[in-house]
């Protein structure tokens, strides 16, 4: 039984460090013509993987439903931009052009996380 | 749960704009053909009547209005600054909501908990026990689903996307606890007998905790708000405006440009714009932080949220919405608020991996206790486990920076101190040196003069009078001290022949048959005007830091006159409370050594740097630099551009409602150098609390942990209960939020403001 508990603490170790910071999810949408629509609900932002295009503006909607202070704000800070959200209502957020990348976006406290992959 | 009214923004909401310029049907067309080539329009038409637009679709109101501006007219979204009460309203219903969560849970759980400590419940392992805690579970679980259901959706859903957060540690330590418990009364056989004890009143409890202290994060959250709230409060909510030589009330989101807006004494002007008719003094105090009202007459700016005083008067509305200086002013400090300075890049760095090894900590803490621990070990394991998941606390972590940014940068916005972003927050708690610009800084940046001096049987009036007439024609500064004070005076000037402007010296010219020179010594010398007589004199004045200059009468000189930048009456006692907050002050000027050393005198500086030009100023503040001072840098923000730019600070000092300058990372809307040091002040407090947040957050973290995984246990026998990890994590929280409020009661000025 002792045995059967530690192997299983190892396996369980093991399956965190693999799914939260060796794998990734897969790009859930790509901005093309029409603005990606951003989710803010329930502690995640949906789609939390965003594709773009590199050298060319971007334009973000983020609808926030999540009336808690922490989803108040979303923060690129690579590219010191952030902005605040109003509740219910979609707001648009503006990009300019960027260099191929991850683009973290969090809420202020990193609760919140989503990246912007520019290629 | 979710407010239905809000669904309905979802869907387009025309976009209202107000046009000026349109005089005519083909304008209308015109405008229309350009709103309806921005893309993502669904349709634009445009009233000619009310000057409005109404555009619907896909897209941002700067588009369109660029797109306006295009087309030759201008345009303005029509809207408020903001409606705050719709915000505090969707605030208040989910503090309210996480109250009620907090009163379910704590129902449940407070009974089982006093039962549990008095000793009144029954064993699980007797007969009419299991079915006790059979109800106790399921009266558990029904809490938990209707008080932490949002934790246990938003924790799936983070999963999902290989994210963990506050809601994954929360959603497992009360989970784990639940389904341990279930099966202890479920199958008690598979437990050792000691290990018979079941947590749902732990589930139960931490839940509540979670909630309740949730609602008191908020509340406290509202209060750091309260600055820009205090703003946004400066506009009316409606505006008299003379429409059809009718004056109506109309909300404020309605006023278009160019309208003419109507303002009566100890009202509040609604929007920017241009004064047309009457005159009245107007308080600006509220934005700028200059006490002294402000008179305003025919052609003048006045800006929305200031006080009218005195007088009734008409304006032309030229800035409305988002383009007003309140709205300015309000985005440029929520985009500070919201920006980190590279002191919480540590914390970042820490909370980005914080929750996946806090799970590993977890798992290890099980097994540990599993293997090593006292029977009965399960039991111990599961506690243990859990309650390692309850105490760590990423938020206050993640929350320590920001929240003490958002207070400090909104303390310094009410006193007029605009500060463009956390990092030369954080920069100007370390500086070491400031340079202040002599012109405009240090003095007021305006010549006058101070002093005349006779030297023949004239009076001051005869030398003023004879220097302001030939001085009439040019356009140095010094003439311009001159002739302000003649006018002053009264005094009327005389006609001038054979004007002569000696580059550099000063000036000749014939006045009433008589020759006249004024100008400086090189000018007498040249004609051959003999002065040493008045060497004493010229040598007190330039001691004075006046700029003295002569004036000779047919080769005889006959006066002096001393003109010089006066200096600010309060630079001296702000220059005192600079260095009293221990930074060195150093003085930068164009000017001749002898003049700038006289000023520093004056003001309590002993650090001089003279004779400097103007493009050279950027490398001396590097030369500072380089020596290892973490240099601030105070001027006007025009002249002085490249030097604020160097600077690890760059204070822009007098911007009035002219906030936009792109140079500074500080602008001081007041023109008093009491900005700069209140500005550094409360810099040097904001970081002492984010200092604060910062320890006791990770001292909180490196501390709870390690004892709610037991390592107590060994030396004192002593274990964390789950439930007291609950009370410390959502205590740990609030009591940062609430050291950050404390930010607020800082006393800004030591003298009164």
């Amino acid at each position: 039984m002792t045995l059967w508990v530690n192997l299983l603490g190892m396996g369980l170790i093991m399956l965190i460090v693999w799914w939260f910071w060796l794998s990734r999810p897969r790009a859930q949408q790509t901005v093309g013509d029409a603005p990606v629509t951003v989710l803010v609900a329930d502690g995640v932002y949906t789609p939390s993987r965003i594709e773009a295009r590199a050298g060319q503006p971007l334009m973000l909607r983020f609808l926030r439903k999540d009336p808690s202070p922490c989803a108040e704000k979303v923060i690129f800070e690579k590219l010191n931009v952030s902005a605040e959200l109003p509740v219910g209502k979609p707001y648009q957020l503006r990009l300019p052009p960027l260099v191929p990348g991850e683009y973290v976006f969090t809420c202020e406290m990193r609760m919140y996380r989503g990246s912007l992959v520019v290629k | 749960m979710r407010n239905p009214s809000h669904q309905s923004a979802q869907g387009h909401d025309p976009i209202r704009l107000s046009i000026a310029g349109m005089s005519c049907a083909g304008c209308v067309a015109s405008v229309e053909t350009a709103l309806r080539a921005v893309p993502g329009v669904c349709e634009a038409t445009v009233n000619l009547v009310e000057r409005t637009a109404a555009v619907s679709g896909e897209v941002d109101s700067v588009e369109l209005v660029a797109a306006v501006r295009a087309a030759g007219y201008d345009a303005a979204e029509l809207r408020g600054v903001e409606d705050e009460e719709e915000k505090q309203a969707v605030e208040s219903a989910h503090y309210r909501r996480l109250v009620r969560k907090a009163v379910a849970a704590g129902i449940v759980g407070a009974p089982l908990l006093v039962g549990d400590l008095l000793g009144w419940l029954p064993s699980v392992s007797s007969g009419d026990g299991r079915w006790f805690w059979l109800a106790a579970g399921l009266a558990t679980l029904a809490a938990m689903a209707y008080s932490a259901g949002h934790i246990f959706t938003a924790a799936w859903k983070a999963f999902k996307v290989h994210n963990a957060n506050m809601d994954t540690l929360i959603a497992l330590g009360t989970g784990a606890a639940w389904l341990y418990s279930m099966a202890v009364v479920l199958w008690p056989e598979v437990v050792p007998s000691l290990a018979q004890h079941a947590y749902f009143e732990a589930a139960a409890v931490i839940i509540a905790l979670v909630n309740f202290g949730a609602a008191l994060e908020m509340r406290a959250r509202g209060r750091t708000s309260q600055a820009i709230r205090r703003l946004i409060g400066l506009q009316p909510k409606t505006a008299r405006v003379v429409r059809n030589g009718e004056e109506r009330d109309i909300p404020l989101a309605e006023v278009g440009l160019d309208d003419s807006v109507r303002v009566r004494p100890g009202e509040r002007i609604p929007v920017d714009g241009e004064l047309i008719e009457g005159q009245s003094s107007v308080d600006e105090s509220m934005l700028t932080g200059e006490a002294m009202p402000v008179m305003k007459q025919t052609g003048d700016q006045v800006v929305g949220g200031t006080i009218n005083l005195t007088g009734s008067f008409l304006f032309q509305a030229k800035r409305i919405g988002r383009d007003t200086v309140l709205a300015g002013i309000v985005e440029m400090v929520r985009r500070a608020q919201a920006s980190k300075p590279s002191i919480a890049r540590l914390a970042d760095r820490v909370a980005a991996v914080f929750v996946p090894s806090i799970l590993i900590i977890s798992v290890i803490t099980f097994v540990a206790w599993y293997d090593f621990g006292p029977a009965p070990a399960v039991s111990f394991a599961i506690v243990t486990a859990m309650t390692v998941l309850i105490i760590a606390c990423p938020c206050a972590l993640g929350l320590a920076t920001p929240i003490s940014i958002m207070v400090g940068v909104g303390k310094a916005a009410e006193h007029g101190i605009l500060i463009r972003n956390g990092e030369a927050l954080q920069q100007a708690a370390r500086l070491t040196t400031v340079v202040v610009d002599k012109t405009g800084t240090v003095t007021e940046g305006r010549p006058a003069v101070t002093r005349i001096v006779c030297l023949r049987d004239n009076d001051e009036n005869g030398v003023l009078q004879l220097a302001a007439s030939v001085e009439a024609g040019s356009e140095h500064p010094l003439a311009a001290a001159v002739l302000a004070a003649a006018r002053v005076r009264d005094l009327p000037l005389s006609p001038l022949e054979g004007f002569e402007a000696v580059t550099g010296r000063g000036v000749a010219a014939h006045v009433q048959g008589k020759r006249v020179l004024f100008g400086n010594r090189q000018l007498m010398d040249e004609r051959g005007v003999a002065v040493s007589a008045a060497d004493a004199q010229m040598d007190a004045l330039a001691r004075e830091a006046a700029t003295p200059m002569y004036l000779a009468v047919d080769g005889m000189l006959v006066g002096l006159i001393a003109v010089a930048d006066p200096l600010k009456a309060d630079a001296r006692a702000a220059i005192t409370r600079m260095r009293a907050l221990g930074l060195r002050v150093v003085m930068i000027t164009g000017d001749h050594r002898l003049t700038a050393e006289a000023v520093a005198r004056q003001v309590g500086i002993t650090d001089v740097i003279a004779q400097v030009l103007p493009q050279d100023k950027a490398a001396r503040v590097a030369e500072l630099q380089a020596n290892g001072a973490v240099v601030a840098m105070v001027g006007d923000g025009v002249n002085d551009a490249p030097a604020l730019a160097q600077a690890d600070v760059g204070y822009a000092i007098g911007t009035g409602t002219d906030i936009a300058i792109e140079s500074a990372d500080v602008a001081l809307m007041s023109g008093s150098l009491h900005g700069v040091a209140d500005a550094i002040a409360v810099s040097q407090a904001t970081l002492r609390n984010i200092k604060q947040n910062l320890f006791g957050a990770f001292i909180y973290n490196i501390v709870g942990i390690p004892v709610a995984a037991g390592v107590l246990y060994p030396l004192f026998g002593v274990l964390l209960n789950p439930m007291i990890a609950g009370a410390a994590m959502a205590l740990s929280s609030v009591t940062v939020v609430s050291n950050a409020n404390r930010l607020r009661w800082l006393k800004v000025r030591g003298v009164a403001a």
